[in-house]
């Protein structure tokens, strides 16, 4: 039992195309830059954005065919959907609002403020029951959109961007409730977020998206040691290269070969570690295979290391020690070269 | 708050503008015999016109909310050819000389009127003279207040609400009910008020549609019109009366539903 | 800008506009009379004031016509009126009584009620009585305006009892709803029901029951135009003036 999408659509300067599909075991987060069109292929999921061609079926069950003309309304598509501002009804208290849904398919009030009230005490949030929404803080706002959304117990959890509304120190906590409802949610489950820790945190599954188009998909280790785009690779803060492999080394460009551990050959990727790239002020020694002189684009600071940014031949990424910046004196517009071992390159086929 | 400082040429002529409401209030205040006020207001004539001022406006204003709250929502909602032209033709009587309404309405609902002559043979039915014809030409003066308030509502209000409660399994009657109305409240009260308070004032339309009968088509403005020419006093008591209502009422809107300042 | 916006404010065509109390004033003072006449003398006294200009060239009359009590409330106001004419001798006491006329006021012009009712008469009334039958549908003037005041006198006379279903402001929109056709019947004066032509036809009502109007005419007291106000006074009353309201149905002076 799955959720199986193929979207493809136009939407002012996006243009989405893209095939999608959930399976009951996993929990799926879809990553990727803003204006990838994540946040859009979520509402054409919930039926609240036309296709233009293509199809979403929910266990099979056609809920949307563009070519058939088939278009099962979002209001009879069993889906709960978390806001990224949540949406909470301004006029209706948080019972109200987490009973909307139950009420809407037909059950009796009485019997829907008892399941809503329940659902409140599982988030924890007993206590503000008659309050309004804009009583709340973030975090209790979050829940009750949570608690809203699961109360009708929908077949498919759509969750757009869940966390970015809250500041972060709540994030963490509220993170990891929302992994533990996740994780006992009997249905299909996607997370819309376009933080990497977030996605890797929630999800089993990434499906990393930019400019309308999947580049990649995989478990959050899989997609972290090999990134397959820049977006991805400059998320997991590794230098990313592409080339053609020739047993043993990698054309980068028509001037620059990079001397590489691997068997492969053909179209590839090849990454490579900042802290794995060295810095040095002359040509360095013993001429190893993978040294090139540059010029210093840009130096920052980063949790106790400095990462310095390399243009030249094949612009890289080195990550220092502050000791080693100062012997140096590295500043920015100043030549160096850069080297890294053949063993330190990770290649695989593109 | 630090105060803005004004021009001084803006100032003067804001002054002026001022001025130019408040003077006319002054006049009534001052010439208003406030020692026959009691006699004034409580002569039969008085209290039957007010009396039925109340029920004709009030009526007109439940009127113009079961029919302008979906034409305002089809105007907001619905793009479809002649949305511009119908949505002008709907608002006419704001600009409209409300004598002209009030030819126009008689051309239409009068005993020979378009739809008026078919009331009269079919159903025996004629609106001039009738309060319902008060009613009728106080609606079609006051109903476009309500529609474009609302539809200014409408335009403004976050429309995910309504998609939030679509995912919720809401139909489109559920949704419009008890999400869109709740949320477009205070335009729609203030759009109410407004409303009401047009058809409480409207003087042209009703003498000109539903004429002038103490206790039957005899409004307060029709009876302040008609007392100017016998007792002035009491016409300046009766217009301090209506205009006391309006500002009561306009000043009230602002406090509760446009926030004060 | 602040000194544009204050040259403004002070530039003639301003200060003008706020002088000119409410009606229009021709710039030559001695060639001009604005005259405040009763809504019955509308048609008579605009072909009436073509003719006076006519025989005195270079004279402009501006006419203001509405209901007698409005009239009366508007000179009281200040409006600029050089002659009023009244459709009754009570609102003519009244602003004499207050102090706006400027001598005694001549009667120029008598009327009498008629029963007016739509071209061909569907109704078939023939009388006072028949406005009384169900099914008729009578309107009428407020008590307030002369019309309406006679109309009460002559229906007493009569001795029928009649509920109008409306009070109209003045006799031309009795008038024109009968030519509407929204009322069957109303009391206007005779020269109403000549005026309106073939769209409304006339049903006599008895002089034993009638009443005559009175039409009386003033010049207004402290007016900078009481020279031209007189002559168009005399005007009204030679007997060209008379011949002229006699052909709109008014009956003579004396």
């Amino acid at each position: 039992m799955s959720l199986e999408a193929n979207v493809r659509l136009t939407l002012g300067a996006l243009d989405l195309d893209i095939e999608l599909s959930v399976d009951e075991a996993e929990v799926v987060a879809l990553l990727g830059p803003n204006g990838a069109g994540k946040t859009t292929l979520l509402r054409a999921v919930a039926g609240l954005v036309p296709l233009t061609s293509g199809y979403v079926k929910l266990d099979g069950r056609v809920l949307e065919d563009a070519a058939s003309g088939k278009y099962v309304p979002t209001e009879r598509r069993s889906i709960g959907v978390v806001f990224q501002d949540y949406l909470l009804f301004p006029h209706l208290s948080v019972l109200a609002n987490v009973a909307f849904g139950m009420r809407s398919r037909g059950m009796p009030s009485h019997e829907a403020a008892e399941k809503a009230a329940q659902w409140l005490d599982r988030v924890g949030l007993s206590a503000y029951v008659q309050d309004k929404p804009d009583a709340l803080s973030g975090g209790q706002r979050q829940r009750v959109a949570l608690a809203r959304a699961l109360a009708p117990d929908p077949r498919l959890l759509l969750l757009d961007e869940p966390l970015a509304a809250l500041d972060v120190t709540t994030r963490a906590e509220v993170r990891r409730d929302l992994k533990r409802h996740l994780t006992t949610f009997p249905g299909l489950r996607l997370v819309v977020t376009h933080d990497p820790l977030e996605a890797a945190m929630l999800a089993d599954r990434l499906v990393v998206m930019e400019n309308g188009r999947l580049v990649q998909t995989g478990t959050p280790a899989e997609v972290t040691e090999r990134p397959r785009s820049q977006y991805v690779a400059d998320l997991v803060g590794v230098n990313l290269l592409r080339g053609q492999a020739d047993h043993g080394s990698v054309r980068i460009s028509d001037d620059s070969v990079i001397a590489a551990a691997a068997a492969e050959s053909g179209d590839v990727f090849a990454v490579i570690h900042p802290r794995a790239v060295a810095l040095h002020l002359r040509r360095p020694e013993g001429s190893p295979r993978n040294a090139w002189p540059g010029r210093v684009s840009g130096v920052e600071m980063l949790g106790g290391r400095v990462r310095v940014r390399v243009e030249g031949d094949v612009p890289l990424v080195a990550e220092v020690t502050p000791a080693a910046i100062s012997d140096m004196q590295v500043a920015e517009g100043g030549e160096v070269w850069v080297s890294f071992k053949s063993t330190d390159v990770g290649v695989y086929p593109a | 708050m630090r105060r803005e400082r004004v021009p001084i040429a803006v100032g003067i002529l804001a002054a002026s503008g001022a001025a130019f409401f408040i003077l006319p209030l002054l006049g009534l205040i001052v010439r208003s015999p406030w020692g026959d006020a009691i006699k004034a207001l409580t002569a039969p004539d008085t209290v039957e016109a007010l009396k039925l001022s109340l029920v004709a406006s009030l009526s007109a204003t439940v009127i113009a909310l079961v029919f302008g709250v979906p034409l305002a929502w089809v105007f907001a909602r619905v793009e479809f050819r002649g949305r511009n032209l119908l949505r002008a033709l709907t608002t006419l009587p704001m600009v409209l000389p409300p004598v002209v309404g009030g030819i126009a309405l008689l051309l239409a609902f009068g005993r020979r009127g378009l739809v008026g002559s078919w009331l009269d043979s079919t159903f025996g039915i004629t609106l001039p003279f009738t309060t319902a014809g008060v009613v009728m030409a106080e609606t079609f003066v006051a109903m476009p207040f309500l529609i474009i308030t609302v539809e200014a509502g409408l335009r403004s209000m976050d429309r995910r609400y309504e998609e939030a409660a679509r995912t919720l399994g809401a139909k489109r009657w559920t949704v419009f009910t008890r999400v869109t109305l709740p949320l477009i409240g205070p335009s729609l009260f203030a759009g109410a008020v407004l409303c009401w308070a047009r058809a409480l004032g409207e003087f042209g339309a009703t003498i000109t549609f539903a004429g002038n009968f103490p206790g039957v088509t005899q409004t307060m403005p029709l009876a302040v019109y008609l007392l100017l020419g016998t007792d002035h006093e009491a016409s300046y008591i009766l217009s301090l009366v209506l205009l006391v209502i309006s500002l009561g009422v306009l000043v009230a809107l602002r406090h509760r539903w446009l926030g004060s300042a | 800008m602040r000194l544009r916006v204050l040259s403004l404010l002070v530039s003639p065509a301003f200060l003008a506009a706020c002088g000119s109390g409410g009606t229009i004033q021709g710039s030559n003072l001695s060639d001009y009379a604005s005259v405040f006449a009763a809504a019955s003398l509308t048609d008579s006294f605009k072909a009436l004031g073509s003719a006076f200009q006519t025989a005195h060239p270079g004279i402009t009359v501006q006419f203001n016509f509405a209901g007698t009590p409005t009239l009366v409330t508007q000179i009281e106001q200040g409006a600029a009126a050089d002659v009023f004419a009244s459709a009754d001798t009570t609102n003519m006491d009244k602003l004499k009584a207050d102090g706006f006329t400027s001598a005694n006021s001549q009667v120029f012009a008598h009327n009498k009620l008629e029963i007016v009712v739509g071209a061909g008469n569907p109704k078939h009334i023939t009388g006072l009585a028949d406005l009384a039958k169900p099914g008729v549908i009578y309107i009428t003037e407020a008590a307030t305006v002369p019309a309406g005041k006679y109309a009460l006198q002559s229906l007493a006379s009569a001795g029928v009892k009649v509920t109008p279903k409306s009070l109209e402001t003045d006799v031309k929109s009795v008038v024109s709803k009968i030519e509407l056709g929204e009322a069957d019947a109303g009391i206007v004066y005779v020269t109403d029901v000549k005026a309106a032509g073939s769209t409304v036809a006339g049903v006599p009502i008895p002089d034993s029951v009638n009443v005559i109007a009175t039409y009386p005419i003033v010049a207004i007291k402290g007016t900078p135009n009481l020279d031209v106000a007189d002559t168009f006074i005399a005007y009204v009353l030679s007997a060209d003036g008379q011949a002229m309201l006699q052909s709109f149905g008014f009956l003579p002076a004396s």
